[in-house]
C-alpha cells in the first residue's frame, strides 16, 4: 500500500533529533510536525521571522499579526523569538537550521530539485526555496513518487527550471525511502506491501538496490 | 526635523509616476494599509513595487493593480490574486522573481551601505543568469546588487516623533530591512507616542533611517488563511 500523506511526514518525522531546529514547507512538510516523537524537543523554524512555532490558535484566539510562511494563522511556543525576514535566512544561510522538508515536483538522481516553476504556465515564484536549498545542510524532500500523469518525478536530470542542485539528501515518497549518492538514488526502506519491482519500474533515475530492502514500520 | 504628517496622503503628497517603491509585509501581515489606500486615492500610475507578496484581489498591492497603477511587480511570491494573473498573461506587467532571502538582503544591503552581497540562493538556475558569480572555500555565490529605491513604506506596530520604530510578532517581515533602504522612508503605525515614552533598548529600526511617521487609522489587518483548531 502507497503511504498517505500523514505516513509520509510520520516516517521523516524519525529523522528529528533532541535540539533540531527545523524548517517544514508548505504542504506535506508541514504535517512532520504532528508527528514528533515523544521525548524529543525540535524548535520549528518560520522563515517569515519565527522560532517556536506552536499549533494552530483556537478559534477566535487567531491573531493576524502572527503567521506562518504559508500566512496561516499560528502559535507561539514558549521561548518563542521573533526576527525580520534578513536574519531569518542569515540563520538558513550560516546553517543553522539543522533540517529542512520540503516539497518538489522533480528530484535528479544527483540530488537537483525543481520546485518552483512549470514553463507556460502561471509561475507563483521561487519564495524562500532557492535560499532554503543553496545553504541547508539537511534536506529531505517529501512527495509522491509518480506526477499526476503517472510519469516518474524521480529522474536522472530534472526537466523543469530549477530550484537547486546537489542539494536534496533525502526523499520520502508514497512507495519509498531513498537517499541521493553519488551513484544515484538508494532505496533504504519501502512502504508497506510496495515490492522493489514496484519500486524500480516507478523511478525513472538510477535506483540502488542492495540486498533485502526493509519495510517501513509505521 | 519634523517628522510626523498629518495622514497619508500627505505622506506620499510627492510620489510621482513610475517611482520605484517598496511596500513590506509578507502576504497581508504587516502592510502598510494606510499608504496603499493613499496610493490608489492619489492614482498615479507606472509604479515598479518592491514587496514579498503583490496582496489578494481586493486588498494590500492588489488594490493598486486593479487600479492599474503598478508597470511592474518585484517579488519572491506572487499570483495569489486573479487579476494580477490576468495583468501578467496579457503582458501589461512586468515581474521579476527573485530568492526571499535575496530580497531581504538586497534590503538590508541597501541600509548597511553595502553595494551588494554574496548569495548561494540560484546558482544553478534561472536566476543566476548574467550574474556575477564568485566562488569562497570551493562554494559558488551570485553577487546581488543592493537596492536602490526612491521610497520605502512600512508599517510598524509603535513609533515615536523622532521616528524609532518597533514591530510586532511576525508583522516585522520586511519592514525593518525596507525601513532603512528608502532615500525617503515613511512609516505609518498604530501607536504614535512622543519621543522618549519607547524604551531605547526595544527599538528595531532607529529613527534615523525614518523620514516621515504618522498614526494609521482603521487597520483591517486581514488575515489571509485563517487556520484554527478546536477546543475540545
Amino acid at each position: 500500500m502507497a503511504l498517505t500523506k500523514e505516513q509520509i511526514a510520520k516516517h521523516i518525522a524519525k529523522e528529528l533529533r533532541d535540539g533540531y531546529y527545523v524548517n517544514l514547507g508548505i504542504g506535506i512538510p508541514t504535517l512532520v510536525a504532528n508527528y514528533i516523537p515523544e521525548g524529543i524537543n525540535v524548535v520549528l523554524q518560520s522563515e517569515n521571522g519565527l522560532l517556536g512555532m506552536g499549533p494552530f490558535p483556537f478559534e477566535g484566539e487567531e491573531d493576524p499579526d502572527l503567521i506562518n510562511a504559508g500566512k496561516q494563522t499560528i502559535t507561539t511556543v514558549p521561548g518563542s523569538a521573533f526576527f525580520d525576514s534578513a536574519m531569518s535566512f542569515g540563520m538558513i544561510r550560516a546553517g543553522k537550521v539543522d533540517l529542512t522538508v520540503l516539497g518538489a515536483m522533480e528530484v535528479s538522481e544527483r540530488g537537483d530539485i525543481a520546485n518552483w516553476k512549470i514553463p507556460g504556465k502561471m509561475v507563483k515564484g521561487m519564495g524562500g526555496a532557492m535560499d532554503l536549498v543553496a545553504s541547508a545542510r539537511n534536506i529531505i524532500v517529501a512527495m509522491v513518487h509518480s506526477n499526476p500523469k503517472g510519469g516518474s518525478k524521480l529522474l536522472p536530470e530534472c526537466t523543469l527550471p530549477l530550484t537547486g542542485v546537489r542539494c536534496v539528501r533525502k526523499i520520502v515518497t508514497d512507495l519509498a525511502e531513498l537517499d541521493i549518492t553519488n551513484e544515484g538514488f538508494k532505496l533504504i526502506a519501502r512502504a508497506p506491501g510496495v515490492s522493489v519491482e514496484e519500486i524500480k519500474s516507478k523511478t525513472a533515475g538510477k535506483l540502488i538496490v542492495e540486498g533485502d530492502v526493509p519495510e517501513m514500520i509505521f | 526635523m519634523k517628522k510626523i504628517v498629518a495622514s497619508a496622503d500627505e505622506a506620499v503628497s510627492d510620489i510621482r509616476d513610475g517611482a520605484t517603491i517598496m511596500l513590506g509585509g509578507f502576504g497581508l501581515c504587516g502592510i502598510p494599509e494606510n499608504c496603499i489606500a493613499a496610493l490608489v486615492r492619489k492614482g498615479i500610475k507606472g509604479l515598479t513595487c518592491i514587496s514579498n507578496n503583490a496582496g489578494v484581489d481586493d486588498f494590500g498591492i492588489g488594490l493598486m493593480l486593479n487600479q492599474k497603477q503598478v508597470k511592474k511587480m518585484i517579488s519572491s511570491y506572487v499570483g495569489e490574486n486573479a487579476e494580477f494573473e490576468r495583468q501578467l498573461l496579457s503582458g501589461e506587467l512586468e515581474v521579476e522573481l527573485i530568492p526571499q532571502g535575496t530580497l531581504a538582503s538586497r534590503c538590508l544591503a541597501a541600509g548597511y551601505g553595502m553595494p551588494a552581497i554574496f548569495t548561494p540562493a540560484g546558482v544553478g538556475t534561472e536566476v543566476a543568469n548574467g550574474k556575477e558569480t564568485r566562488h569562497f572555500k570551493d562554494k559558488a555565490y551570485l553577487l546581488e546588487l543592493a537596492f536602490e529605491v526612491d521610497f520605502a513604506i512600512v508599517k510598524a506596530w509603535k513609533g515615536d516623533t523622532e521616528g524609532n520604530l518597533i514591530y510586532r510578532e511576525t508583522a516585522r517581515n520586511f519592514n525593518p530591512l525596507m525601513a532603512m533602504a528608502g532615500k525617503i522612508t515613511i512609516a505609518e503605525v498604530e501607536e504614535l507616542v512622543p519621543a522618549g515614552e519607547l524604551d531605547p533598548d526595544h527599538i528595531h529600526t532607529p529613527g534615523i533611517y525614518v523620514h516621515r511617521i504618522f498614526k494609521g487609522v482603521h487597520y483591517e489587518k486581514r488575515i489571509e488563511q485563517r487556520t484554527v483548531r478546536k477546543v475540545n
